[in-house]
């Protein structure tokens, strides 16, 4: 072997080292950010807390709470069974048509939309256009649309990825197509889709530009009032209903009106992140678990 | 001895592909045909076409005439009905991710019956004529997925026995299993054959020696020879089948 | 036996009519967009060169009266600095974090930064435009002595960068794992570091997945709304340097859109700023299906 050669090899086994310690420190480096960041999200808010923040009042932030779950609530009910019942077309009555390839488009572009424009949309057709005031409903089907596309993907792909075997089973037991997806299809992606709903849910709890418009920015509960036509009702969808991520953009924009505002938001954020991170894990949690599931139990 | 199907001039083409070729046989009723042949041959291909299930694939045309009972399958008879009595049993078990019961009780379900005495006596009865119920009793609520792959083809046939079919077709039921749960579903059809007609794709021929009455011969798309299974294996008609069955070729 | 097709066409019926919904909706956004977002041209009179390329912005604020200016070109200018700079910050981190939990350490690629990964992924918008606005604005006012207390192109670039960073990596990973494992091998065989197997032979591989996960991530940077406006300093001035503050389409679009009036000179310039984006995102999947078919030749 010659100099020169033994020389280059050299050379490359050091850079290879050197880019090998590169790559290490990144993938460190953003390690290390996402624990400091959702660390520092969790501590700082969790240590902003002083008494009253949690209560269901003007206050505190229980109602904002509230909103977010009864929002994302109301959107899953909408967008999971429309998702649910589009994702099986897709991947069961679509053939390699026209049609389907538009659909495709357009599930597409509807999941890449910016959800500012969605929240647009929704201002003019659910606010401006039905001369409503501000309300959660309306911030839920804004968030409907956001999680339509995911969770009529999600759908599609669990159905697509299932054994062959199983739709020729049922149909050669003389069932038909419909019966096949609700009785076989349907239950043996059923895990899947939970963690797909799950996963959009997440997304709903953080999703603020949507309902900027939508939603609205305030919120007024009385907590003994269960007529459900009246607007301080807390069960009436069709009141405004500012959610706990809208609650810390107006923390920030009308900041200066609460002396508290700064940990308000920060208590907020830790919440947020705490129900994302719990999400996360489930979502992990179910996965996992469904994996195993489909290995069967040995008895 | 009558005829269950009977199968005249049947063409299949997949798009451009000509799969099978002019095919004309009787199927006697309660008895066992085996369809051999080299793979690619179209046995089944045309075990498929009994009960409809190429319907499920694009591209597929179909010319001729296959009647089951002097019905008409592809003109006068619905897929759906046909295929409850014609049931299938596959290559690879197919379970569903269910319970075992819930495997058994599927198809009594979508036919209509749910009460739960007249379905617990169909799952053990079809458990039974399937000689597996002895070996699953005891947890019939446990995912069928867990099974071997031996119980679970068993299971399938079940399955379809629980439909109460008049013919089973089975597609190379044991090239998945090993040799012993193979012996046990050679057996499980001969005992089958009182009460339905069967019809079973192999490319093991010694397996189709030992169970079947009657051997149809495929190559290339064309039914070579048909005949008495006995005579099929000693006496061979065509220089082909011959040299098949003595391992000439395939 | 009839009850039972009625069921098999009703069911088929039924999911057919949510496919249908679909489009329905798309076209219902894309139609009610461009209705309102061409308002500016037609109802206003103003010239599309006008709001494109000039930053004189003082729309009138009424029902009905026009006459004002709507160039945006400074909001056009702010969004595409923001997501400059964003995407030169992410793309080599993201490419990197790519590469070390493909083809460096899988085993700690999957266990710890695909976990992390998805919660970057899952910390709302809001929360990092929280964090920039309490952290790094603050951080660029002392460090850098920025003027307008620290708000500035940086700080929304670095947000950004932030939140494109898991889309870029998790396309980025799954496109150089795609990368058939032939080629590594006959790289390693005639005697290549992992270096040079990854730099020579897998990145260009991965080449067109790679892209299409940064124009994901530049899609993303684009839309996004309330973390930006939450540190952009929102100035209607086109910047001096990345340490100066501007503005952005969707900053302009979330503060204002409320306060104007319905059908609005102002308000019309805001839609038509909306019907850019939706634009700018169609232009995008454009980009990525030119790319995803250049991949399958």
């Amino acid at each position: 072997m010659s100099e020169k050669l033994r020389h280059r090899m050299q050379r490359a086994k050091r850079i290879n080292a050197l880019m090998t310690g590169v790559f290490t420190g990144i993938g460190g480096f953003f390690l290390g950010l996402i624990i400091a960041l959702a660390g520092y999200i969790i501590i700082h808010g969790l240590m902003s807390y002083y008494p009253g923040l949690l209560s269901f009042t003007s206050k505190g932030i229980g109602n904002q709470l509230f909103n977010t779950v009864y929002l994302v609530f109301w959107a899953l009910l909408i967008s999971v069974p429309l998702g649910v019942l589009a994702g099986i077309y897709m991947a069961e009555y679509a053939g390699d048509t026209k049609l389907t390839r538009f659909i495709r488009v357009c599930i597409e572009s509807l999941s890449s939309l910016p959800s500012i424009v969605i929240g647009l949309f929704g201002y003019l057709v659910f606010i401006l256009m039905t001369g409503a005031r501000w309300n959660l409903f309306a911030g839920a089907l804004a968030v409907s649309i956001l999680s339509l596309p995911s969770v009529t993907t999600t759908t599609e792909d669990a159905m697509r990825s299932l054994p062959r075997s199983y739709k020729a089973g049922s149909m050669a037991l003389g069932a038909t197509h419909w019966v096949t997806i609700v009785k076989v299809l349907l239950p043996a992606c059923t895990p899947r889709i939970i963690t797909g709903v799950i996963l959009a849910a997440g997304r709903g709890f953080g999703e603020a530009a949507a309902l900027l418009y939508t939603a609205g920015q305030s919120t007024r509960i009385m907590w003994n009032n269960w007529n459900l036509s009246s607007v301080t009702c807390p069960l009436n969808p069709f009141r405004p209903g500012e959610t706990l991520a809208l609650h810390i953009w107006v923390m920030r924009t009308e900041g200066a009106l609460n002396p508290n505002s700064e940990k308000i938001a920060n208590f907020s954020a830790a919440v947020l992140v705490i129900i994302v991170l719990a999400f996360s894990m489930t979502t992990r949690y179910l996965a996992g678990r469904y994996g195993k599931k489909q290995m069967g139990e040995k008895a | 001895m009558s005829s269950k199907f009977s199968i005249n001039a049947l063409h299949l083409y997949y798009g451009e592909f000509h799969a099978l070729k002019n095919i004309t046989l009787d199927i006697p009723e309660h008895e066992i045909t085996a369809l051999i042949g080299p793979s690619g041959c179209g046995k089944s291909t045309f075990l498929k076409t009994l009960n409809r299930m190429n319907d499920l694939e694009e591209g597929v045309r179909i010319e001729g005439q296959v009647t089951l009972d002097g019905t008409d399958i592809y003109k006068d008879m619905d897929a759906i009905e046909l295929r409850k009595r014609v049931g299938m049993v596959f290559q690879q078990p197919n379970p569903f991710p269910k319970s075992i019961y819930e495997n058994v009780a599927y198809g009594p379900r979508i036919n209509g019956i749910h009460r739960k005495q007249e379905l617990d006596e169909i799952v053990e009865r079809s458990l039974r004529q399937a000689a597996i119920w002895d070996e699953l009793k005891d947890r019939l609520n446990k995912s069928a997925l867990g099974l071997s792959g031996g119980q679970q083809q068993r299971l399938c046939i079940a399955r379809t026995l629980a439909v109460e079919p008049e013919v089973i077709l089975m597609d190379e039921p044991t090239s998945a299993l090993d040799p012993i749960s193979t012996s046990r579903i050679e057996d499980l059809a001969i005992d089958l054959k009182d009460k339905y007609t069967i019809v079973i794709v192999t490319h093991n021929m010694q397996q189709a020696s030992r169970i079947s009455d009657n051997t149809a011969f495929f190559l290339l798309g064309e039914l070579i020879e048909y005949n008495n299974t006995e005579r099929l294996f000693s006496i061979p008609a065509d220089k082909r089948t011959e040299d098949y069955i003595t391992g000439r070729f395939g | 036996m009839s009850e039972r097709f009625r069921k098999e066409y009703a069911g088929r019926g039924l999911v057919t009519l949510c496919g249908l919904l679909i489009i329905a909706l798309t076209l219902a956004i894309g139609a009610f967009l461009i209705y309102q977002g061409t308002g500016t041209f037609y109802k206003f009179h103003h010239s599309l060169f006008e709001f494109l390329f000039s930053s004189n912005w003082s729309p009138m604020d009424n029902a009905t009266e026009g006459g004002g200016h709507v160039g945006s070109a400074v909001y056009i200018a702010g969004s595409l600095m923001t997501c400059g700079l964003a995407l030169l910050i992410a793309a080599p981190f993201s490419i990197g974090a790519a590469v070390f939990m493909t083809e460096i350490s899988p085993k700690w690629g999957t266990r710890l930064l695909q976990p992390a990964v998805e919660i970057f992924v899952g910390i709302p918008s809001v929360v990092y435009g929280w964090i920039g606005l309490t952290i790094l604005v603050p951080f660029i006012r002392d460090v850098f002595h920025a003027k307008m207390g620290g708000y500035s192109v940086l700080a929304a670039g670095i947000v950004l960068a932030v939140m494109i960073f898991p889309t870029i990596t998790t396309v980025a990973a799954d496109s150089i794992r795609s990368v058939p494992d032939y080629y590594r091998k006959a790289a390693y065989g005639l005697g290549s570091t992992r270096w040079q197997t990854i730099y020579k032979i897998v990145l260009p591989a991965a080449k067109t997945g790679i892209l299409t996960g940064v124009i994901l991530g530049l899609s993303r940077a684009f839309g996004e709304a309330l973390a930006v406006a939450m540190v952009i300093g929102k100035t209607r001035a086109f910047p001096k340097n990345i340490l100066s503050p501007t503005n952005n389409l969707t900053a302009a679009i979330a503060a204002d859109m409320g306060n104007s009036a319905s059908g609005g000179e102002q308000n019309m310039a805001l839609w038509t700023m909306a019907l850019l984006l939706y634009v700018i995102s169609m232009i995008f999947i454009v980009l990525i299906h030119a790319l995803g078919k250049e991949r399958k030749e």
